[in-house]
């Protein structure tokens, strides 16, 4: 049986209440009659022989491209740049996309006699990952034959000699990016596209560049003008990586792009309620719900998180393509939109979302109140094609304690952030221009990105970028059961419950306001018609 | 007439220190402190005169006292029985004259700069401090005319502050109260002018960064001294680290470029100078510190974020602290006292203006504290951080208040002496 679309629910009386994310808890709302209530798409059958769909891949390549063998030749210089711990959501169940490929990689770089062989993780400014994050990624087997020879490395977007400026776009913007790679004969990047966001040109213009060239997409002009990330022809942060993109590409740089898609089988059986509407919960996904839910409530909130973050999620491999970046993102995009997309008729005044304890920044971390807006702002108000799914001058209200607690070594310019701009300013535009710069070249934030696992001093900065389009777009923006000066402090207004929010809401949009839930994850793309 | 009088009593000065762990201030039921009735002080010769207490403050160093917290040190400067309260503003009931002869008729308002060095104590010749106008430091405080006492407020011959019976005060001390000055000003020129003489003898240079650790009364007193009597001259940037909300919207109106909590400034001086961090301490760090709490803790966190042959001034009243000197002989680090005030050297030639430049006509002391205090009070409106006011009788809420002031969202706690309503 063919797994159901996506579906856009008008809760009446009868419908029972509906489940919101609360971090690592949940809670369950019953909502106005009249809402909607969006869901995804139920899980795509995943391809029965990944493997052999990558090797197909591998010798099929889209757009204006060889063959990956025929690429190969001994004596050349080969780089392998791959997705970092941001993917995917939550981390899955071994073996990773990235080992599956990257295997099959060198397995035909090895056939090829190529000897000079690297692998990069495609940091941009993200934090280094573990090494048992890497061999989770990659596989034991590739480590262990690379790691130890110093070939496995990790981007460093602040080391100028393991850089190359190439030069400047038609509009000004720097290209520069990580040496190895770009003096490699050829770059092979695997990519896993969880969301139409991933991918395509910003794979390597983002993920192996320096602060140099990601100021030039990363602010909130840009972020403002991506409407939304999820839709690359309405994206300025995809316009402006096309044109890094072509850049690389003219100056002599031969990149072999690998895109995986994933189904949206996201949570294991245990929480097999997650991944069903709630009207066709039976008696085993309402124990489990009810019995989770009394489990959490008595577990201590670190231990919760603990237990969250070792979730190992088994979505599944749907699609694979390689070649050329345009041709292979272009097939990725419409792969990914089949999966998430759902059709929605019209924007509405409230839109509401459960935020989960996991974020692309926070894997095996604290989701920190700035990563909370981002979530909810950079991410869910972002998941739409056409226009936002609230209109404009609406409220958001999401679901989550976004508690005033930091991972102190994952994120160290979080909390400076969160203390000594947030407490004097919420605009990203002042914030750009007032404290950007100091925080970007701090030596300590440097060196702690350079040498420790912390997010680079400007990543924060990135993250409050991310929400500037939905900042510039809403009316207000409430949280259900944060911690309210925590919640104060990002500009938002706090809220007990949800029919206070609902309450507090009918003060921007007035007392009949039509509302829509975005129930996810799993992840959905909303296409607003 | 009624004072609060503290006395020498071992079991009550136990019990106040047992009780003063629930919270400073909490041991004045049982303590050493009682309400009684005292008379009028009277004046030993014609250069002392009587004035009325209107408002009088609690200071840190009163809790210290009254808590059983002060260290031994203080043990042979004090004289016991004393009437508290060395922060005063008063009416002068029969006039006088000021410290400067200038006379000042009855009824005058006036405020009492407490230090008793040699002169109140009649000691002839001055000892070199008080010769050189730095009677803060007068070595003299158990000797001369007076019972010891290193200032009114501690001394069995003045009186003080905490009464409706009044004190005497040494024409030295008498400072006259500007017209239009409210008592609420008035009362805050004293620590006013120990965070000015603090602050202006601290090594300050332009382009420096200045961390103030702690937001009372002084470390409030303090930020606005550095924003006027510093900043003007010797561009500086000023982090303050206070612990509560109101003292984090005080800081930032009377001057700080950035406040943050209390336990984040170390981590905005390193943000702010560029230094790494290393075991919790700065590579680099803030050149000057002022402590204004003056614990253990305040002094290990000024010494962790002061820069290497940086100053860390103790503005606030120390005991026995135990505190890891280690970083301070490994990083050449000063750290220097600051008590009271006197006469502030002049700065800078005249010609560059600034309050620092400008030195009186006729003086060979430089500029008196406290009249760069009286200034400064007006200018940065100082009188806003008064909070409460209590009459006499209720001296035990009026103490617990102090002892939680920042906690309970106040600065500085005072006794009213205006009102007779509710007096003894």
């Amino acid at each position: 049986m063919s797994p159901r679309p996506g579906f856009v629910l008008e809760v009446d009386r009868s419908t029972p209440p509906t489940l919101f994310w609360h971090g690592e808890r949940f809670t369950l709302e019953k909502l106005p009659e009249g809402s909607r209530v969006v869901y995804a798409p139920e899980p795509r059958q995943p391809l029965a022989d990944p493997v052999g769909a990558i090797r197909h891949a591998l010798d099929h390549p889209h757009g204006d491209s060889a063959p990956l063998r025929d690429l190969l030749r001994p004596g050349m210089r080969l780089t392998i740049a791959f997705d970092d711990i941001s993917l995917p959501l939550p981390p899955m169940e071994r073996p990773d996309i990235r080992q599956m490929v990257i295997e099959e990689v060198l397995d035909r770089a090895a056939s090829a006699g190529v000897d000079d062989v690297e692998l990069i993780v495609a940091l941009a400014l993200h934090r280094r990952m573990t090494e048992a994050e890497l061999r989770h990624a990659i596989g034991d087997r590739v480590y262990d034959a690379f790691a130890p020879n110093g070939l496995l490395t990790q981007h460093d977007a602040e080391d100028p000699a393991a850089l190359v400026h190439l030069g400047r776009t038609e509009q000004g913007e720097d290209v520069e990016i990580n040496r190895r790679a770009a003096e490699s004969d050829l770059l092979v990047y695997v990519n896993i596209n969880l969301v139409a966001m991933d991918g395509g040109h910003k794979s390597v213009a983002t993920g192996l560049a320096s602060y140099r060239s990601l100021r030039h997409h990363h602010n909130p002009e840009t972020m403002r003008r991506s409407r939304s990330f999820m839709d690359q022809h309405h994206s300025e942060l995809h316009s402006s990586n096309w044109r890094m993109g072509r850049l690389i590409a003219a100056s002599g740089i031969r990149v072999f792009q690998i895109e995986t898609t994933l189904n949206t089988d996201t949570f294991p059986h245990q929480f097999g309620f997650l991944q069903k509407r709630e009207w066709e919960w039976g008696t085993k996904d309402r124990l489990g719900y009810l019995g989770l839910s009394q489990v959490l409530d008595r577990t201590p909130p670190r231990l919760a998180r603990q237990v969250f973050h070792s979730i190992r999620a088994p979505h599944r491999m749907t699609s694979v393509q390689a070649g050329e970046v345009e041709a292979v993102h272009a097939v990725t995009t419409a792969e990914v939109w089949r999966q998430q997309g759902v059709a929605v008729e019209g924007q509405t005044d409230i839109l509401t979302m459960g935020l989960p304890y996991i974020s692309p920044y926070n894997v095996n971390s604290i989701l920190n109140p700035i990563l909370v807006a981002c979530l909810g702002l950079g991410y869910f108000f972002n998941l739409y094609r056409g226009k936002p799914l609230v209109r404009e001058g609406g409220v958001v209200i999401m679901s989550h304690p976004t508690p005033w607690e930091f991972h102190p070594v994952h994120h160290p310019s979080y909390i400076d952030f969160f203390e000594q701009v947030l407490s004097q300013t919420t605009d990203p535009v002042e914030i750009a221009k007032t404290y950007e710069e100091s925080f970007a070249t701090d030596p300590w934030y440097v060196h702690l990105y350079r040498t420790g696992h912390a997010y680079h001093g400007v990543h924060p900065f990135y993250m409050w970028y991310w929400c500037a389009h939905a900042l510039s777009h809403l009316g207000a923006v409430i949280v259900v059961g944060g911690h309210a000066p925590a919640v104060r402090r990002l500009g938002f207004r706090p809220a007990s419950s949800m029919a206070d929010a609902l309450e507090m809401a009918s003060d921007v949009v007035g007392r009949s306001p039509t509302l829509t839930h975005l129930h996810a994850p799993p992840i959905l793309m909303a296409d607003v018609q | 007439m009624k004072a609060l009088l503290f006395e020498r009593n071992l079991p009550r000065f136990a019990a106040s220190r047992l009780l003063s762990t629930i919270g400073s201030g909490r041991g004045a039921a049982v303590g050493p402190l009682r309400l009684t009735d005292v008379d009028t002080p009277i004046p030993p010769d014609l250069d002392w005169h009587v004035l009325r207490p209107t408002l009088s403050g609690i200071c840190g160093s009163d809790l210290a006292t009254i808590d059983g917290r002060t260290s031994r040190y203080f043990e042979d400067i004090v004289s016991f029985p004393f009437v508290p309260g060395h922060e005063v503003v008063g009416v002068l009931d029969g006039g006088g004259e000021d410290h400067a002869g200038t006379p000042l008729p009855p009824g005058s308002r006036a405020v009492v700069e407490p230090v008793l060095g040699c002169r109140p104590r009649s000691i002839v010749p001055e000892c070199p401090d008080c010769a050189a106008g730095d009677h803060g430091l007068c070595g003299n405080t158990a000797f001369g005319t007076l019972p010891p006492g290193l200032q009114t407020g501690f001394c069995q011959g003045t009186g003080g502050g905490w009464s409706t019976a009044g004190l005497v005060a040494h024409r030295s001390q008498i400072h006259a109260v500007p017209p239009g000055m409210t008592d609420e000003a008035a009362v805050m020129i004293e620590p006013t002018a120990c965070a000015v003489h603090a602050v202006l003898s601290a090594p300050i240079q332009a382009g420096d960064t200045v961390a103030v650790i702690g937001a009372g009364t002084l470390g409030l007193a303090a930020v606005a001294a550095l924003h006027h009597l510093v900043a003007p001259e010797t561009p500086c940037t000023l982090l303050v680290g206070a612990r509560y909300d109101h003292q984090r919207r005080l800081a930032g109106d009377l001057g700080a470029d950035v406040v943050v909590p209390a336990d984040h400034l170390a981590r905005a001086v390193r943000r702010h100078t560029g230094s790494l961090s290393l075991g919790g301490r700065l590579t680099g760090g803030a050149d000057v510190v002022f402590d204004c709490v003056g614990s253990a803790a305040s002094l290990d966190q000024s010494l962790s974020m002061v820069r290497p042959r940086g100053t860390v001034v103790l503005m606030g009243m120390p005991g026995r602290l135990k505190v890891d000197l280690a970083v301070l002989w490994h990083r050449e680090i000063r750290l220097v006292g600051a008590y009271a005030y006197g006469h502030e050297p002049a700065g800078s030639p005249p010609e560059q203006g600034g309050p620092r430049a400008r030195r009186p006509e006729g003086t060979t002391h430089g500029i008196r504290t406290f009249d760069l205090a009286i200034d400064l009070v007006e200018r940065a409106d100082l009188g806003r951080l008064v909070s409460a006011a209590y009459p006499l009788d209720r001296f035990e809420e009026a103490l617990a208040h102090a002892g939680a002031a920042g906690r309970r969202g106040a600065v500085k706690v005072t006794f009213d002496l205006r009102s007779r309503k509710g007096q003894p």
